[in-house]
């Protein structure tokens, strides 16, 4: 079996050294901002990796302009269609986002830090676990399918308004065990196939996998618009999607498995710009 | 010369190709194309159509269609189910006769413009663009 | 009226009389082409926005004809010539009636 997959791998992955390569070339935002896409790997995955990149090098020509303008990116309408959310009241206490937490600009250096350890509430969160947290609990209103439309419109304007922050995740203190648990995750091989994360985005980035221009798979761009269904995408959804797309047997939107690996695989992205929403794929 | 149906095939080829349509043209697209011209003789010059050589995705493909002197314009997807995508018609305050937009191809094949020029004309251009599937059928 | 339409339009809010500006446009539209099936196998009957147009204090700049291979959120960008101040009116026609409609006001520097 071992032997099989293997040379199934062997062919799928071949390089194509056309296009084999990331691109080199910087992401000025608005013609204002200048986004890190490219940068040295944090310690803890230096010994695989020596560089982390951004998802934007690996795309088209242009797939990367449509990101570098907020009105080319289609993903910024739902932005828009955020923040409208965002300053209006629902539930039961009569208040909006914006009551307690102001504009949303304020919001600023929230996305950079997400998944992390809540204290009082004693576990790591997401950042769709605390919207679902504060709109049930202090809103009063009900809470969102995790990889709903209201849900990851939000997620986008909470990101949008980080642009150029670092991804700063901590691994270390309360969140250790979760990064852990994220880890193994990402290394283990599953499913029809056997493969894990590391198979493709560690150690087969550059390389094409059929038409597609593999990437090292960080998260920092989401939730991400992809061409490929035209609407925004949460990282719960991609992993989905990704690990029933390997032929493995896949985890839900917000289990304690996908916690822990956007935990990690977030981490592997600390020092990159927070990029949400994108245009990918 | 005798009429084998390998002379045939050439023929009917060389015609299509001497009209300046791509080769596969449908009868779909032939009659978009007739509605638009009214049957005139379709040549190359004042119209420019840029695409990408291979779309990222063949769900959001991103062109663009200019002309010195169009008045009207109108795309086509040769190998979509209905070819046809857009026409775009300038009015007076246009201040290029371009436009660009995205769309949706089917699948690997020719996408098609053709301008009416202010003289009554007609001239068209044509890109190949190459839809792929993507990694992991995801 | 299809739900959750949105237009969105990018125009400068000044320019010199004689200018030409460009003017980028975005909907949010499903564009349901017609050829999809849902689960049980029947087609999704076509619904999409099919015609745009640009007005200048009334004349017009620009009238598109949309098919169903117009991709979801139609964008559409063009130039204009801005002879003097004035609103621009942007018109989306929807297959179900709908008309979706936003003005951008320029004025002359």
């Amino acid at each position: 079996m071992k032997k099989l997959t293997g040379a199934f791998l062997a062919s799928a992955l071949a390089a194509t050294p056309l296009l084999a390569e990331p691109v080199d070339d910087t992401l000025i935002l608005n013609e204002d901002i200048t986004l890190v896409t490219r940068t040295a790997a944090p310690d803890h995955v230096s010994d695989v990796l020596d560089e982390v990149m951004s998802g934007w090098l690996f795309r088209g020509t242009e797939t990367r302009a449509m990101q570098a303008d907020d009105f080319d990116n289609p993903g910024m309408i739902f932005v828009e269609q955020a923040e409208e959310v965002w300053n209006t009241a629902e539930g039961s206490e009569g208040k909006s986002c914006a009551s307690c937490h102001g504009a949303s600009e304020e919001m600023a250096g929230v996305r950079p830090v997400y998944p992390k350890f809540n204290e009082d509430a004693g576990e790591v969160r997401t950042l769709e676990m605390q919207i679902n947290d504060c709109r049930e609990n202090r809103m009063g209103a009900e809470k969102w399918k995790y990889t709903g439309g209201s849900m990851v419109n939000m997620t986008a304007l909470l990101a949008s308004v980080s642009r150029g922050m670092p991804v700063n995740i901590a691994i270390d203190g309360p969140a250790q065990s979760t990064w852990e648990a994220g880890k193994e995750l990402y290394y283990t091989r599953t499913g029809q196939l056997e493969l894990a994360c590391a198979s493709c985005h560690e150690a087969n980035y550059g390389n094409m996998i059929r038409a597609d221009h593999l990437s090292q798979g960080q998260i920092n761009g989401f939730p991400t618009y992809r061409l490929k269904n035209t609407k925004l995408n949460a990282v719960h959804a991609r992993f989905k999607g990704c690990i029933r797309d390997t032929r493995a047997e896949t985890f839900s939107p917000g289990s304690p498995e996908f916690i822990a690996l956007e935990l990690y695989v977030g981490s592997r992205g600390n020092g990159l710009s927070v990029e949400g929403p994108s245009v990918r794929n | 010369m005798e009429l084998t149906r390998r002379n045939a095939l050439l023929m009917g080829a060389g015609a299509f190709l001497a009209a300046g349509l791509p080769f596969r043209a449908s009868a779909a697209a032939e009659d978009a194309i007739a509605a638009f011209t009214g049957g005139a003789e379709v040549g190359t010059g004042d119209i420019t159509l840029t695409a990408p050589e291979i779309a990222e995705n063949g769900n959001t493909v991103p062109i663009e269609v200019s002309s010195e002197a169009a008045v009207e314009i109108m795309v086509l997807a040769m190998g979509n189910p209905t070819p046809s995508v857009a026409t775009f018609k300038f009015g007076k305050l246009a201040a290029s006769r371009a436009a660009s937009t995205r769309i949706r191809l089917a699948g690997t094949q020719d996408v098609v413009a053709i301008a009416k020029l202010e003289d009554g004309s007609f001239v068209q251009a044509s890109s190949t663009v190459k839809v792929t599937i993507g990694g992991c059928g995801g | 009226m299809a739900k959750g339409v949105k237009p969105r339009v990018k125009v400068p809010k000044t320019a010199a009389a004689g200018d030409t500006i460009t003017i980028k446009t975005l909907i949010s539209h499903k564009m349901e082409s017609g050829q999809r099936k849902d689960d049980d196998g029947n087609l999704i009957p076509r619904s999409i926005i099919n015609r745009f147009t640009c007005d200048f204090n009334g004349e017009n700049v620009i009238d598109v004809t949309l098919e169903p291979a117009i991709s979801t959120n139609p964008y559409l960008e063009f130039e204009a010539l801005v002879p003097e101040a004035g609103d621009f009116k942007f018109t989306w026609y929807d297959d179900d009636g709908s008309v979706y409609d936003t003005t951008k006001t320029i004025a002359i520097e």
